[in-house]
């Protein structure tokens, strides 16, 4: 008996800090629709801030509480100036647009702690007077743990009455189903936004200062917890407070129980959890339709010509003189274009489902990792030649899109994309958690191509073929009747339907074909690297996906391409440097910034505002 | 006191304004009449930048607000009431109204709640109900009131009567009436003849994004071309 209650409490314990930071990520969000990847950061900083100011101000034991205080104001600023200096420049731009550059920021974060604090992890020192434990049902009781698990219902009943009870709280709520309207009714939506942002990343760095006595602060925590805050505010109801309180609960009881009857499976228990939730109620627990949500690329241009005859002969040439490189670069850069095939094609897969059907993915790494680590396996495992795990590796790909599609596809906007996540965090938590069979945290070793594809000219030729015929097909079946039905459903859904088109087979379709694209590229690295990692499978992983897609600028058929290009270019480059983390988030930052069309989309209104493109169109 | 001039709008390549120029006088209640379509809805947007005009300039109060953020033409007191009501679902009626209150303004009638009450009853008996609950009728008042709520000199108002039981649309007409006895300046778009017929003092026609008539009420309504080209009756 009093095991199970410490176990409760304990549980309600992480379920308070888990609150905190979920509910600032989902009053940001009700708020202004940005999907703030940074916010994990923030939780972070919050510990890191409060660890130092902690140890260093001299007020005895009344310094820890200030600290903690002043932690999560600092981290509140910190906020605002991101929201000042890069979100409002770019509000204007496509939703997720915010997002990347919000994963700008979380490069530059993990950098700073790095550089601030050092690569150690720090132990917090005890919360003062609060260092014992009670005893409960002849168990103890970590009295710290009771103060939080207090302090969790106090902010819970404080956010209750300033979104109920003040003039700004109704404004807030207003700001969550109309701004537009709100901004004709005189109120400073930018103001609001910079409030709101301050708000949620104190929540944030409060959660973060409060765990100091509780766990020791690492460089970990930052993409740790925020795919947990995901699923917590994406379960409880995206904008809904109360629904992201009961979401921590169940979330934190169910990993405080689940690790004794499962203890196999604790990671991926959450996110069934969750699956199993947004089947059921496809907007969480307490929350409603988001409005203007679901509609995150701007459709009036976006892909509705197929590439002139001249377009096409011009990607012919491309192709011509990539099959030339060989004979003009080293092999080290041989090594290299083998990559930009390889993320080209995954970009490309992505895009087809973004651009095509207008279906966002946020753990599209899944279905490359599912690639290579059928791959791995087929080749490593079962003995499998390289033929043939070239030809099954993208079916088990595109078998576990197919899984995962069919309840994703039944969702749209941010809830898709955040089931496509929870989903790909599934795949990680097998891999990770499975090693008998997927060798765990060291992946699989020896993924060698076979004898005559081992010369890196043969398997530069080799990639490019693939992805070649891989990307051109990706794109073909977007101007076929195919791609036209996708973009039907797209941009009308409700037209689409009534006359006749079974949208939600047709995208399925698509995420099936996508994820199998994936996995070909997948597989294909897993050849050209010899091995296969959980980092294939995680969230960085599938962040990196969409960067390239949006980076490279998502109306358009080469955006992704090219952003795949600059992407591995730019890593290339920058990964000789101590602090290359932060200068590549900087570069993304910066091109969100300046390019919120992407690459190619901005390129064309230069050329044609320089006045340089042939004037009118169609 | 409001002056529209050259105003060019487009969604996309489609011209949806060309050339709207109008002024409107201190006091005045000027109809903006036309079919579905023609651009009156567009036009108080456009005024109040809530779709951003290609080309035109607009002033209130001597001043020029097409620069201005729709926010800070609010607050101004250029107050606006949009078609579609977009009133705040998930708040209260009085949240509703609280959300839009601004400072009292030299120059333009003070409201409060209980005037606000005492000019559309029907919310005073409903003010702390979720304003998903209301009729179409009642969140229509309460649109109009929720923008009165700023104390505006000057309000537009877009089809105040579309979609309105003739009751409502009646005590609508009064309540436009009341606004104008305060000295309370309106623009209203409108396709009921009628309605506009007993509110407003001026009417100006617009077709296809231009404008094609401008005279008082009287004149229109008696002018049979006018009448049988761009109003249907």
């Amino acid at each position: 008996m009093g095991f199970y209650v410490v176990q409760f409490l304990t549980g309600l314990a992480s379920a308070a800090s888990l609150f905190l930071v979920a509910s600032g990520l989902t009053i940001i969000f009700g708020v202004t629709r940005v999907v703030n990847f940074a916010h994990g950061s923030f939780y972070m900083l919050g510990a890191f801030i409060a660890y130092s100011l902690v140890k260093t101000l001299p007020l005895g034991p009344t310094g820890f509480w200030v600290g903690v205080v002043l932690a999560a104001l600092a981290v509140g600023v910190i906020g605002v100036v991101m929201e000042v200096t890069i979100l409002r420049r770019i509000y204007q731009a496509p939703e997720l647009f915010q997002l990347v550059a919000t994963f700008g920021v979380v490069m530059v974060a993990k950098d700073a702690a790095l550089l601030f604090w050092g690569p150690e992890d720090r132990l917090g020192p005890r919360a003062p007077g609060l260092n014992k434990a009670i005893e409960l049902f002849g168990s103890r009781v970590p009295e710290y743990d009771l103060v939080v698990i207090a302090l969790g219902f106090v902010v819970l009943g404080l956010l209750w009455l300033l979104f109920n009870r003040t003039r700004w709280g109704a404004v807030v709520r207003a700001a969550t189903q109309d701004r537009e309207m709100l901004s004709a009714l005189g109120i400073n939506q930018k103001l609001l936004f910079t409030a709101v942002f301050f708000l949620g990343s104190v929540l944030a760095g409060l959660g973060g200062a409060l765990q100091l006595p509780r766990a020791s602060v690492s460089h970990q925590m930052d993409l740790s917890i925020i795919a947990t805050v995901f699923v917590v505010v994406v379960l409880g109801g995206m904008g809904s407070i109360p629904g992201a309180f009961l979401a921590a609960v169940i979330i934190s009881e169910l990993s405080a129980f689940g690790i004794l009857i499962f203890p196999k499976i604790t990671l991926v228990l959450m996110f069934l959890v969750m699956v199993v939730v947004l089947v059921a109620r496809p907007f969480g627990i307490l929350g409603k339709p988001v409005p203007d949500v679901g509609e995150p690329v701007q459709s009036d241009e976006t892909l509705t010509r197929l590439p002139s005859a001249l377009g096409w002969a011009g990607y012919v040439a491309v192709v011509a003189l990539l099959l030339a490189i060989p004979m003009l670069l080293s092999e080290f850069y041989l090594v290299l274009w083998t990559q930009v095939f390889i993320f080209a094609l995954f970009a490309a897969s992505l895009h087809f489902i973004m651009g095509g059907g207008g279906m966002v993915s946020f753990g599209h790494a899944a279905y490359f990792g599912l690639g290579g680590y059928g791959c791995a396996m087929l080749l490593v495992r079962a003995g499998l030649p390289m033929e043939a795990t070239l030809l099954l590796a993208p079916v088990v790909a595109a078998a576990g899109a197919a899984l995962f599609g069919y309840f994703c596809v039944r969702l749209s906007g941010v809830y898709m994309a955040m089931l496509s996540l929870a989903f790909a965090q599934i795949v990680w938590s097998v891999v990770f958690q499975w090693s008998d069979v997927t060798g765990g945290e060291d992946g699989v070793n020896r993924v060698w191509p076979s004898p005559w594809a081992k010369d890196r000219v043969v398997f530069y030729y080799l990639t490019l073929t693939l992805a070649a015929v891989g990307i051109f097909t990706l794109w073909r079946l977007l101007f076929a009747p195919f791609g036209y039905t996708l973009r039907a459903g797209r941009d009308s859904p409700m037209r689409a339907e009534s006359i006749g088109i079974d949208i939600r087979f047709h995208r399925w379709l698509a995420f099936i074909i996508s994820g199998a694209a994936a996995g070909v590229a997948g597989s294909l690295l897993a050849l050209a690297k010899g091995f296969v990692g959980p980092t294939w499978v995680d969230i960085p992983r599938s962040i990196d996906a969409l960067m390239m897609v949006l980076i490279g600028g998502v109306q358009t058929l080469v955006g992704p391409i090219l952003g795949a290009l600059t992407f591995v270019i730019l890593e290339d480059r920058l990964s000789a440097f101590d602090y290359w983390r932060s200068a590549f988030g900087l570069i993304i930052i910066l091109i969100c910034v300046l390019m919120p069309k992407g690459i190619v989309g901005s390129g064309r209104a230069l050329i044609g505002r320089l006045g340089l493109g042939g004037g009118g169109e169609r | 006191m409001l002056e529209v001039q050259g105003l060019h709008t487009h969604y996309g390549r489609a011209e949806i304004l060309a050339d709207v120029s109008f002024a409107v006088g201190a006091g005045e209640v000027v109809a903006l009449l036309g079919r579905n379509g023609a651009g009156k809805s567009t036009t108080l947007k456009s005024i109040m930048r809530l779709v951003r005009p290609t080309k035109g300039e607009v002033t209130f109060l001597g001043e020029r607000i097409s620069r201005l953020d729709p926010y800070q033409i609010c607050r101004r007191g250029l107050g606006y009431v949009p078609e579609d009501r977009r009133i705040f679902t998930d708040l209260t009626v009085v949240e509703n109204l609280e959300v839009a209150r601004q400072a009292p303004r030299a120059g333009a009638p003070l409201w409060t709640l209980e005037r606000l009450f005492h000019l559309f009853p029907n919310l005073a008996e409903r003010r702390h109900r979720s304003a998903r609950a209301m009729s179409g009728g009642e969140q229509q008042m309460l649109t109009v009131a929720r923008t009165l709520m700023g104390n505006p000199r000057a309000i537009l108002l877009d089809e105040p009567s579309e979609g309105l039981a003739p009751v409502i649309v009646e005590q609508m007409a009064r309540a436009v009436q009341e606004l104008k006895a305060e000295g309370v300046t309106i623009v209203l778009s409108e396709q009921n003849l009628h309605f506009a017929a007993v509110v407003a003092d001026r009417a100006i026609i617009i077709e296809k994004g231009r404008i094609r008539y401008t005279g008082t009420m009287r004149a229109a309504l008696a002018d049979e071309t006018v009448r049988a080209t761009y109003l249907m009756v």
